[in-house]
């Protein structure tokens, strides 16, 4: 989807605001509000991908306006309710429906060490030819496709060289909608800063960005 | 949150976010879908055990270790699961080196994406429009931003954390710092030289 949030090339947001000796969390609610979205997001109902895209889903003054974590709060609530896992109706009363049955906590507070050290992996261990080798000139295809993808569009219609072959990884833009992992290679395009962004860029810098293999097309 | 009523107010919703997550996380307690004592570990987690002082030891250990910094190069994530961190949002790492004629600078242009094992959770002004949209056409007006002014003959590498590929940068160790040693220098790094918006600098009478 050709959203705000990507964001790679606009030049009319301001400097950047670095804030001295920042907390990690800025009040209370956003620790609450980063805690929740793991806890919940640990009955494994929803996809990051999916979460990331229900977050590009927001009307876009919104999604610029509104606190990072909030925008965490709007989607994981969003997810909540589309799973099944609480009904609209509980999300604007705030509480359980009478007929509501008592879960168990799918992430208790003893299985937080182990969740963290475990991750969650993206790759996947299955033999599939890579379509491209690093030092292959490639081109990004110029899709505009409506759901979640991760190609940005400042690279779309780019040329680049495949720098490196990270492996197999599950596929954003089919995942995100619930079509299947569509495993695939990925890698890291490099592209000069001359190609993406005209002569006035130097000559010597470059972009490098991590494209699926369905995002890449021969020259 | 004072219970039910019957108003007509359409905001259902408090518009306060702090009341919308304790409302949230209320709803959330009572149905048994999570546990307020696995947020309190979390949020502990990220207050005070994961950091960029993870990312620090292992840059200060591939400043004192040639072996270890070509196996860092090599395959960030092993190495850093030698120095004990990985798992979430640190899966799958790949390392990218600053020398003195190559500067590397770490951005998420579509969302937030960062190193969270070896950083922590990201500063405000990473997640911020202003630095995603610029730091892959203009990285060098940023870093003037940051007070890091290249020269024009350095050649600058920006990289798109796109995937779930996550990125630390190893900064190049500062001179004078022959004989400090692996935690000494670890307690140099920032978290912005691990980014790649800063220089690891050597404070006045730190040096040996």
């Amino acid at each position: 989807m050709n959203g705000v949030h990507d964001m790679g090339g606009m030049q009319d947001f301001g400097p950047v605001e670095p804030e001295q000796h920042e907390p990690v969390f800025h009040a209370p609610w956003e620790g609450r509000a980063f805690a929740l979205n793991l806890a919940a997001g640990a009955w494994r109902k929803w996809s990051l991908d999916a979460l990331r895209h229900q977050i590009e889903l927001l009307p876009p003054a919104d999604y610029l306006s509104m606190r990072y974590y909030e925008k965490w709060v709007a989607a994981v609530s969003e997810k909540l309710v589309e799973s099944g896992l609480i009904t609209r109706a509980e999300l604007d009363g705030g509480r359980p429906a009478k007929d509501s049955v008592k879960a168990i906590p799918a992430l208790t507070a003893d299985k937080v060490p182990g969740m963290l050290r475990s991750g969650a992996h993206a790759s996947r261990d299955v033999k599939i030819a890579p379509r491209f080798q690093a030092g292959q000139r490639v081109r990004a295809r110029n899709i505009n496709p409506p759901g979640h993808t991760r190609l940005p569009r400042y690279a779309r219609g780019k040329t680049g060289v495949v720098d490196r072959d990270h492996g197999v990884y599950v596929f954003p833009d089919t995942v995100a909608h619930g079509r299947g992992e569509n495993p695939q290679h990925v890698y890291s395009v490099r592209f000069t800063a001359r190609e993406l962004w005209g002569d006035a860029a130097s000559p010597r810098d470059s972009v490098y960005i991590d494209l699926w293999d369905d995002y890449l097309e021969p020259v | 949150m004072s219970g039910h009523d019957h108003s007509h107010d359409h905001q259902a919703v408090p518009s306060d976010p702090a009341l919308r997550v304790k409302a949230l996380e209320s709803l959330l307690t009572e149905k048994g879908l999570v546990d307020p004592k696995a947020l309190d570990a979390l949020i502990d987690t990220y207050e005070t055990k994961v950091g960029p002082r993870n990312g620090a030891q292992v840059v200060a250990r591939a400043w004192v270790d040639p072996s270890y910094k070509a196996r860092l190069l090599a395959d960030g994530t092993s190495a850093i699961a030698e120095v004990g961190y990985g798992g979430a949002q640190g899966e799958h790492m790949v390392v990218v080196e600053n020398t003195p004629q190559v500067h590397n600078l770490i951005v998420c242009t579509l969302c937030s994406c960062y190193p969270w094992s070896v950083l922590g959770l990201p500063p405000v002004w990473y997640k911020s429009a202003p630095y995603r949209s610029r730091a892959v056409i203009d990285p060098r007006g940023i870093l003037r931003e940051f007070g890091l002014d290249l020269a024009e003959g350095v050649e600058v590498r920006v990289w798109d954390s796109t995937a779930e590929l996550r990125y630390l940068v190893l900064p190049e160790r500062p001179a004078g710092t022959e004989a400090l040693d692996e935690a000494a220098l670890a307690a140099l790094v920032t978290r912005d030289a691990m980014i790649g918006t800063a220089k690891v600098c050597v404070p006045a009478g730190a040096a040996a």
